[in-house]
């Protein structure tokens, strides 16, 4: 019975996102004819995928129970690096080998802080969201990077020949593909779900908690360097201030795709629904003539609605699953008394 | 457990799907609206213009707009006010998507960021999109995906200009002090220009203590500047006028020159909201600072005059704008000139844009 009911709950949020990104495509589509275009898909794709790369990882996290604010600080962490090394001589694809190495470590910092010295992630993160920031100010001095590579920067804006999906879908397709099977799919995943769910009783039972937290956070730190060699390549230049405010982005994208703020719970494919749908929402409204503020008073009212909305079907079914108890009851009782 | 994934793959392999039908569906779909859509503006043959600022909902883009719908109405072209609401070049890419997915004909645009909006200029130039930069340029490096872009004066003039209001405040007589931020790039590139030009233009004005160097003092904000006010008058009692060519300064050399009752002259440039009461009192007889309804107004004409095909934005070339001309300069820059000034006369209007 209880088999039954417990994943009940999380199917059916995901499956709402999933069906709210589809509603919102064709919504998008009658809402403006400027939509459903290729060059417009096109855009909106590569407008998400800095976000739903970090995403698939703070997915993760968050499923653990932990949590990463420095996200868009490492991605602009890895911009100024790559944009430094370039600029000091280096050659780009070097450069970008040190971006990724740069954001790793980034990552490994936040990681042994958390798990080594026993910091909340909430804390540590907030200080390395600035701490990373100002690196990038220090780095760079101000002073944006352009004139990359033109290969790379059309990398960056260019499609995949013959389609409307931007080079960048590959990457992203790819570390789903990849997140959504180790999830769900092996020991590796349900150890992320049991420690998110109780950590205590996870170390207890034999799950290395700390190890797996560490690699966890060295993962965030990695996509967030990925998503921010795509983030420099799409706007060509590396600066300083590049990505800001993109870790609420983030955030929001996974929670309203049905991960738990509390952790242990969460799937692959509600965040990727979520990030995608984020992306065409803001899109379809905005072809549609809505301005930047009523946008943002859109996506806050959406992200509220992803919070209360799962806590009252929730509450909807403790009282139906009460008053179908109170039923059986009863009707039990009234078949002690017939017989 | 295993089932519920394999719905959910379903699920969201039909939502990509969905996504690719409705890309595929475009061509016959969007087909029907378009046409309707240029059937009439063909008709009325209206240009259809976008005026993107770094971001709307500040009042100096407000301002830059107005004048930008000025030329419009003069033109009869439709301006659209489209822009984000933060100052980021990723926030104002999308507004430039829109307006390529939208199919205006010409985009006027206050660069968010110099280098990240670039590529998505590209992508709106190769769309035949008319781009003309106004107030904030793209870097120089890529100053080919705009037409050309139009900025306020060229920083020796913004020297200059200060140096003849002092003039004109002091009767061309007497020495002048300067209150200036330490390493400003701009405010040190625009002094520079003043201390040969008083030099030259105006031989019975002098720089307090006899050189530039004596006469100028540094200070970063509202207290360092009154307390280089204070400093000026005790070192030099006889002074005849203070510059300074940063709001922060001129404000507090205002403020310190009515509560002295000081009889030293103060100009300099300064945004019309803050300097408004100093001016209206007649402490400040005049600041000065560009005009964004200028810098929007031109923009309009030079980007429907390269729609039309008069005009390229080469180096030399001209076009016209209201009743004034402007000259295309190397860089593929067109200045408006001295920088626009607000006395008792206009500051009640100019107070409440910017």
């Amino acid at each position: 019975m209880t088999k039954l009911t417990i994943p009940k709950v999380v199917f059916s949020w995901d499956k709402g996102v999933v069906l709210f990104l589809v509603l919102s495509i064709f919504i998008g589509s009658y809402a403006s004819e400027y939509f459903a275009t290729a060059s417009n898909l096109s855009f909106v794709i590569a407008s998400i995928a800095e976000i739903a790369i970090i995403a698939i990882a703070m997915a993760y996290l968050i499923i653990s129970g932990e949590i990463d604010l420095s996200v868009a600080s490492i991605m602009a962490l890895t911009s100024a690096s790559i944009g430094y090394a370039f600029q000091e001589g280096v050659p780009f694809e070097i450069a970008v080998v040190l971006g990724l190495l740069v954001g790793l470590l980034a990552g490994l910092f936040n990681g042994v802080l958390v798990t080594i010295f026993g910091l909340p992630s909430l804390a540590v993160t907030i200080a390395t969201l600035a701490l990373f920031r100002g690196l990038c100010w220090v780095i760079l001095e101000n002073k944006p990077v352009n004139q990359l590579p033109r290969e790379w920067i059309d990398l960056g804006n260019k499609n995949i020949p013959g389609t409307f999906f931007p080079w960048a879908t590959i990457l992203v397709v790819l570390f789903a593909g990849i997140a959504w099977f180790v999830l769900h799919h092996t020991k590796l995943g349900r150890w992320v779900f049991a420690i998110g769910t109780n950590p205590v009783a996870s170390r207890f039972s034999g799950i290395p908690v700390n190890r797996v937290k560490l690699g966890l956070f060295v993962f965030t730190g990695f996509m967030s360097a990925v998503a921010g060699v795509i983030y420099t390549l799409r706007f060509a230049s590396a600066s300083p201030d590049g990505g800001a405010g993109y870790e609420l982005s983030v955030i929001a994208a996974v929670l309203f795709g049905g991960v738990a703020i509390a952790g242990g719970v969460g799937t692959m494919w509600g965040v990727l629904a979520a990030v995608l749908s984020l992306g065409v929402i803001k899109s379809g409204l905005q072809l549609a003539g809505f301005s930047a503020n009523a946008l943002l008073v859109v996506s806050g009212g959406l992200l509220l609605i992803s919070v209360i909305l799962p806590r009252v079907t929730e509450f909807v079914r403790i009282q139906r699953s009460k008053a179908s108890t109170i039923k059986r009851t009863q009707q039990k009782e009234k078949e002690r008394v017939q017989k | 457990m295993k089932k519920r994934n394999s719905i959910l793959a379903a699920a969201v392999t039909g939502a990509f799907l969905a996504f690719g039908l409705v890309g595929c569906a475009t061509t016959d779909e969007a087909e029907a609206p378009a046409t309707s859509a240029a059937g009439t503006t063909e008709t009325a043959e209206v240009l259809k213009i976008a005026i993107v600022p770094k971001a709307i909902n500040i009042g100096y883009f407000t301002g830059w707009n107005e004048g930008a719908q000025e030329a419009c109405a003069e033109l009869g072209a439709t301006c659209d006010y489209i822009g984000p609401n933060e100052i980021t070049g990723a926030a104002q890419t999308e507004f430039i998507n829109q307006v390529i997915q939208q199919g205006y004909d010409i985009l006027v645009i206050s660069a968010a960021d110099q280098n990240a909006i670039v590529p998505a200029l590209e992508k709106a130039r190769d769309a035949g999109i008319i781009i003309v930069t106004s107030d904030a340029d793209v870097a120089a490096e890529a100053a080919s995906s705009r037409v050309v872009s139009i900025l306020p004066s060229e920083q020796d003039d913004i020297g200059t200009a200060q140096v003849d209001w002092m003039a004109e405040a002091i009767g061309s007589a007497g020495s002048v002090a300067i209150i200036t931020p330490a390493n400003a790039a701009n405010q040190t590139a625009w002094i520079e220009a003043m201390g040969p030009y008083l030099d030259a233009q105006y031989p019975n004005m002098e720089w307090a203590g006899g050189s530039l160097e004596s006469a100028t003092f540094y200070a970063n904000d509202p207290t360092e500047s009154a307390e280089a006010f204070s400093s000026i008058l005790a070192q030099y009692p006889d002074v005849a006028g203070i510059i300074s060519p940063t709001t922060v300064g001129v404000l507090a050399a205002a403020v310190e020159k009515k509560a002295k009752a000081a009889a030293v002259k103060v100009t300099g440039l300064g945004l019309p909201s803050e300097m408004a009461p100093y001016i209206e009192d007649g402490t400040v007889e005049k600041v000065g600072l560009w005009n964004p309804l200028d810098l929007g107004y031109v923009a309009v004409y030079a980007a429907v005059a390269a729609k039309n095909g008069t005009f390229a934005g080469a180096t030399g070339e001209t076009f016209q704008a209201g009743d004034k001309t402007y000259t295309v300069v190397d860089g593929g820059i067109a200045y408006l000139g001295e920088p626009f000034t607000f006395t008792k006369d206009n500051i009640a209007e100019f107070k409440l844009i910017y």
